[in-house]
This record gives C-alpha cells, structure tokens and sequence, in this order.
C-alpha cells in the first residue's frame, strides 16, 4: 500500500494518547479517525470495497472491518493502518459481533442468508448458520451463550445456541430488523425495525416479546422515523436510537420503555458509538456524510464532523 | 406455442427442517399471466422478457419460503402463462380448484373477467400487469387489490416533480400504441390536478411523411411545439420515445417514456437497501428487475407477510389483514407499502428515473396529505367512484 509510510509519519507527528472514534465510510472506501479531544478527523485510512460493520478486538490490538463488496472481514493494524491479512468471511458481510472469549466473530452475510462463525486465530470457517433472508443485526450475550442474528426480509431474530451452533428460537419482530443488542446483564434483547418504526424488547430466558417501543417525530410522517442502531448510557439506563431519516437521535427510558427526548442530529443517522465515560455520543449520518457528537447529559448535538461519504458504523478506541 | 406450466413446490430439505411445527401449513399461490402480442418497436435494444413478472413471483416465494421454514409453512407456487390465443377462464378456473389465492398479470378485461367468476367470488387476486386506473375507480372490484401502481399514480409522481421544479410549461407527443391514449388521458388529468398547462399537443404517427430516421424528424416534429419547459411523451412501448431526447427544436429535457421516468422499479434502485434486493433477482432471473417483477414480488411478498402474521392461509382472513391497519410491506423503497382499504390499491413510493440514476422518489416533499403522503399520488378516496370496498 503506497501511502502506508506517509501514514506512518503522520502518526509519528500526531501527539499520542488520545480517544478516539473510528468511523466507516461505505462510499469512501475509506475509515475516518476522530480524536475525542479535539473533536477533529486526524486520519483517513483505505479499507476494502464498502466498508461497514466496524469492532476492535477486546485488547485494541485489531479491528475488523466489514468491506461488503470485497467478500471480506478485514483485519487492520490500528496502528499503522495497515491491512494484516483477511478473514474467510462468507460473501458480502454487513455486520458482526465478537464473541466475549474475543476468538469468535459471528458474521451476517446479506447476500447468503448466512451467519457465518469464523475463528480469528485459526483464520478459518467454524460454521455457517441458516438463517433468514437478508441478516443484519448481530449480537451476543454477555455470557457468550447466546448469538443473536436478525434478518432484514424475513423480519426475524434468530437465536443461535453458540455451543452447538445450532438456532433454537425464531422470533417474529416488526418489518426490517437493523440491529440487536443484549442489555441488563443479558435478561433483555432489544432488536430494532427500520420500516416498522419500532424496537422490540424481548425476555431472554423465554425468547418472548415482553415490550415494543414507538417512536414519534413532531411534524414528521411516522414512515420516515425508522430506528436503525442503538446504543446504552452506563447502567443500561438510558438507550439512544438512531432514527434514521427522520434525522432525530430518540433517547430512551430503559427503565419505562418510554421516549424522554429527541435530539436532531445530521441526515439519515445510522449508528453510533460513545466516548470512553459514555459523555459523548457520536453518531454516523449517511446522506449529510458527517459525525454527530452529541452532549449525552445535556442531550444536545454539539458538533458536526466531515467524514468521508456515507459513514456507517462506528467504534471507540482508548488512547493507547 | 403451446401451455407453459410449472409447479414449484417448497419442501422442506431435511437440512432445513429446523425445529419446524410437526404439523406444516401449507400454502398455495397461483401466478397466471395472459401472454398479449407486443407491438413492433422500431428499436431491439430493450426486448420485453418472455418471463417478465413470473420471476418477480419466484423470487418473492423464495423470499416467502425462507420465512416459512421457521414457521413450519411450506409454500406452492404454481405458475402457467396462458398463450395469446389461449383460454385465460379456463385456466382462471383451473387454478380456483387448487387455491383462492392468486397473482394476475392480464389486460384489465381478461382480468376483470377472471374476477367476475362465480369460483372467484371469495378469491383473493392480486393484479400485477394492470395499470388500468379505472380498475382502482369505477371498475373495481372487492376480490382484487392491486400492487402495480395505476397510470394515475405514475402521472401524479411526474407531475409533482415538475411542480418541485416549477417546470409548469408543458408540451406532449402522443403515440398511437395501445396504451398510449391512455398514458396521454393520465398525463392530463394530473397535470390539472397539480395546476400545470400543457400547453401544446402533437400525435407521433409513423405513416408515409416518415422518410427518414425517426430521430432525423424530431426536430421537424417539434418545431412548431411552441414555447415550453417539458416534453412529455405519450409512448407506453417505446417505440419512438427514445429517439427525442437531444433531437427536439428547442433544447429541453424529456419525460414520461423517455428521459425522466415514473416507473414501478428500475435497476437504477440501489437505496434503501434495494441493492440486495437487485442482486437476489439478478441472480435468479440473469436480468434485472422490471415493474411487473417487482409488483408480482410485491403481491407473494404481502400474501407471506399476512400469512406470516395471522397464521391464517384462507383468503377471506388473508384480505382482511392486508387491508386492515397492521399491515405493512417493506419493499425496498423507503417506506413501509400498505394498501388502500377503498380500493385495494398498494400505497407505495414512485421512483422518476433516468437510464442512470435515481432522479426523485415521490411523494416528493411538501405534497401533504391527511392519511398519509402516499395518498397524493393516484386515485384519493373522495374521488375514487370505487365502491366494491364500502
């Protein structure tokens, strides 16, 4: 890779030791590194064809990357920015998760109705999983049992049993589940539909719907608020939700399951990730091309970061 | 030519059988298309597919089967295309005997007929190859619900735009294709409801003045079009659309057949996650996606979605719930599709489209409406005259 020293000499020139917030960008082909303490994009580096789902290994010693349209989980350097080597990811992966014993990345492949399970030691395929049509959403449970994919067309979240590989729940959810996260110690599975406009709070032990959340723009056609990615403040207290192109962060009771605030943030706001205290949130919008750094005690956006075109994940990285 | 007829049937692979219910349910859809002869165009760069629609329908039983795998449904789909000189009641009739609900691609009278059957009195239809308005107004009928947008739909998106970019000057080249009177009649009628003029009207037809190159006489054709800001054309197969982008007197930009398009689907659709949905029919079909595709994917995709939701598999039930206040479709395009509980009309999104690229998606912003925004395009409940529905 050509430009792989002149990164180098940048970073030798960058002062060290600061978060930082690492940004997708799916049209750029390309990552944008924010510094969380000047709230400036410091470095762009080259990715795959498409890059989306973004998760560092649980030391920070790697991050893997989703580059859909090269057929490939890439595994970068975050360091030098340098692309290590590949994973054997299935065609077009899209999103996946790390498993807590940091050595399983469960990965859903749109195009194959898949979720592939690949061992990030070995470098090889343990398993693949049918599932429904379009997988999306990827989660696991804190204690590792449980993989979690949610299938876009299907409008399911299937329940993956990690031991055996095996689905042992299909549970129906509104139109276009995005994205799945376990919270409060693992009890409750949340999954969100983007054309449903809802999200759906499941009990874990019995995989039954316990709550289903809606959201509401002021002077917005409800078809246009649809919930994508979503994440917890400390204490799983309060969730923050993406809503799409309604352009609005929604910011959640989790207690309550009731909607306390809207914050207006960029155009078609897709995912998010937090600062190191979970102070700051910064969320991707797509069709603005930009970052939202939003004050999450206040609930007010802050700022707005250029990144390249169509950020779409996000992921925080500690000073090192 | 002689009688096409398929059965796909979906059995569960054991493979596949993932803790499915003992006890499958099973569903049956009939695909029935009536094959018409296509007028000769003076291009051959855009045949019409032989398979048009009955690959939109097997992908979307695809679609439909993968759910039904972890629901214990298997699903059937039987397809049969009715040759030109067939007879379409007859293999209508066929197909009443095997299930109540099915998927038409015919021309409005061939499809009234089916419908008008006694066997079809509690059928469940749904129309994939009519754009007919009238069959969303007076001519409509309980049993039908309609995922193909009417002619009106299509106009109304058109029209918006120009609205959007205050292009309000008007001219129109009408053909004399079948179909072309009726996409004029559509193209009038919502250009006085969104208060624009078309200001000059010309027929484009091929008789012995044609000496040389269709697109050697446009800009003779056009000369005398006047003063205006959109040539709209009149031209439902394309026979001569194509050649009047570039070629009229004045240089002005071009819709309807040509140019700018409102179109059911294109492959320029790549929002909204449309990508994976090209890509799946790609795949199947080794072309892209064209409208009757996507309204035949739209009719099995709703028939899974109620199925899946009510576990009910009988037409009476199926057409309650898809006409009822819980339904939704996500279909690619941004917005969840619902059907129209006055007439049966599937409210969706309408791409304007060039050969390139996505231009607009209607309903283009700041066209309200107090039901939903869908409801401005096409025929709105006041004014329907569709009473099979009350």
């Amino acid at each position: 890779m050509k430009s792989a020293p002149l990164i180098a000499l940048l970073l030798l020139a960058a002062p060290a030791g600061a978060d930082e917030i690492w940004v997708t960008n799916e049209k750029d082909d390309t990552i944008s590194v924010i510094d969380i303490a000047t709230l400036e994009v410091v470095r762009t580096i080259p990715t795959g064809e498409r890059p989306r789902g973004i998760t560092f290994s649980h030391d920070y010693s790697v991050v893997y990357i989703c580059a859909s349209d090269s057929d490939a989980v890439q595994v970068m350097d975050p360091v030098t920015g340098e692309i290590l080597h590949d994973l054997p990811s299935g065609e077009d992966p899209e999103q996946f998760v790390l498993h807590p014993d940091n050595r399983h990345l469960y990965i859903a492949n749109e195009d194959d109705a898949i979720t592939t399970v690949v061992d990030v030691e070995t470098r090889s395929v343990v398993a693949q999983i049918d599932v429904g049509i379009e997988p999306e959403g990827m989660a696991v449970s804190p204690d590792g049992k449980i993989a979690i994919t949610t299938s876009e067309t299907t409008n399911m979240a299937h329940w993956i049993d990690t031991e055996t590989r095996q689905l042992f729940a299909n549970t129906l959810v509104d139109s276009r589940p995005r994205h799945a996260e376990f919270v409060k110690d693992g009890t409750e599975l949340w999954v969100s539909s983007e054309i449903g406009g809802t999200i759906t709070i499941f009990d874990v032990a019995t995989q039954t719907e316990k709550a289903k959340i809606a959201f509401e723009v002021p002077n917005m056609h409800p078809d246009r608020v649809q919930p994508v990615g979503f994440e917890f403040t400390n204490g799983d207290t309060h969730a923050f939700v993406a809503l799409g192109p309604s352009n609005h962060v929604a910011v959640v009771n989790a207690e309550t399951y009731e909607v306390e605030d809207l914050i207006l943030v960029g155009r078609r706001v897709w995912h998010m990730a937090f600062n190191a205290d979970r102070s700051l949130l910064f969320t991707t919008n797509g069709v603005s091309g930009d970052v939202t750094v939003v004050d999450v005690a206040r609930r007010e956006a802050l700022k707005s970061i250029k990144v390249g075109r169509f950020p779409w994940g996000a992921a925080f990285r500690p000073a090192q | 030519m002689t009688r096409i007829r398929t059965t796909i049937a979906a059995l569960l692979g054991a493979a596949l059988a993932l803790a499915a219910p003992a006890m499958a349910q099973e569903v049956r859809v009939q695909y029935l298309k009536q094959a018409v002869p296509q007028p000769p165009v003076l291009s051959n760069l855009d045949p019409i597919p032989e398979n048009l629609g009955l690959q939109g329908a097997i992908l979307g039983l695809e679609d439909n089967r993968t759910t039904g795998r972890f629901l214990g449904q298997d699903w059937i789909l039987m397809t049969e295309t009715v040759p030109e000189d067939g007879d379409f009641l007859v293999a209508m009739r066929t197909a009443l005997a095997q299930t109540d609900l099915l998927i038409l691609d015919a021309p409005a009278a061939t499809l009234l007929a089916a419908a008008d059957l006694p066997e079809a009195a509690q059928a469940l239809i749904l129309n994939a190859g009519s754009p007919e308005t009238a069959l969303r107004g007076a001519e409509c009928r309980a049993n039908v619900l309609h995922t193909l947008p009417s002619r009106a739909m299509l106009a109304d998106a058109l029209m918006q735009f120009l609205v959007t970019r205050r292009w309000d000057r008007l001219a129109l080249i009408e053909g004399e294709g079948p179909g072309d009177a009726d996409q004029a009649a559509a193209l009038r009628a919502s250009a006085t409801k969104f208060g624009l003029r078309i200001r000059m009207e010309k027929t484009w037809s091929f008789d012995a003045d044609m000496r040389r190159n269709a697109s050697q006489e446009v800009p003779l054709f056009t000369q005398d079009l006047g003063e205006y800001d959109m040539l709209l054309v009149a031209d439902e197969a394309n026979d001569f659309a194509r050649y009047i982008p570039f070629n009229t007197w004045l240089p002005r930009p071009v819709a309807g057949a040509e140019g700018l398009r409102p179109v059911t689907w294109d492959r320029v659709m790549e929002q909204w996650g449309a990508a994976q949905l090209q890509s799946r029919f790609l795949e199947l079909a080794g072309r892209p996606m064209l409208d009757r595709d996507y309204a035949a994917w739209a009719a099995i995709r709703a028939i899974g979605e109620a199925v899946t939701r009510t576990k009910a598999t009988d037409a009476p039930s199926l057409r309650a719930y898809m006409l009822g206040p819980d339904f939704e479709l996500a279909g690619f395009k941004g917005r969840p599709m619902t059907f129209r509980n006055w007439n049966g009309q599937m409210r969706q999104p309408i791409p304007l489209v060039d050969r390139g690229a996505l231009v607009a998606q209607a309903p283009l912003e700041g066209f309200l409406h107090p039901r939903s925004e869908l409801d401005t395009l096409g025929l709105d409940q006041p004014e329907s005259g569709c009473e099979a529905f009350e």
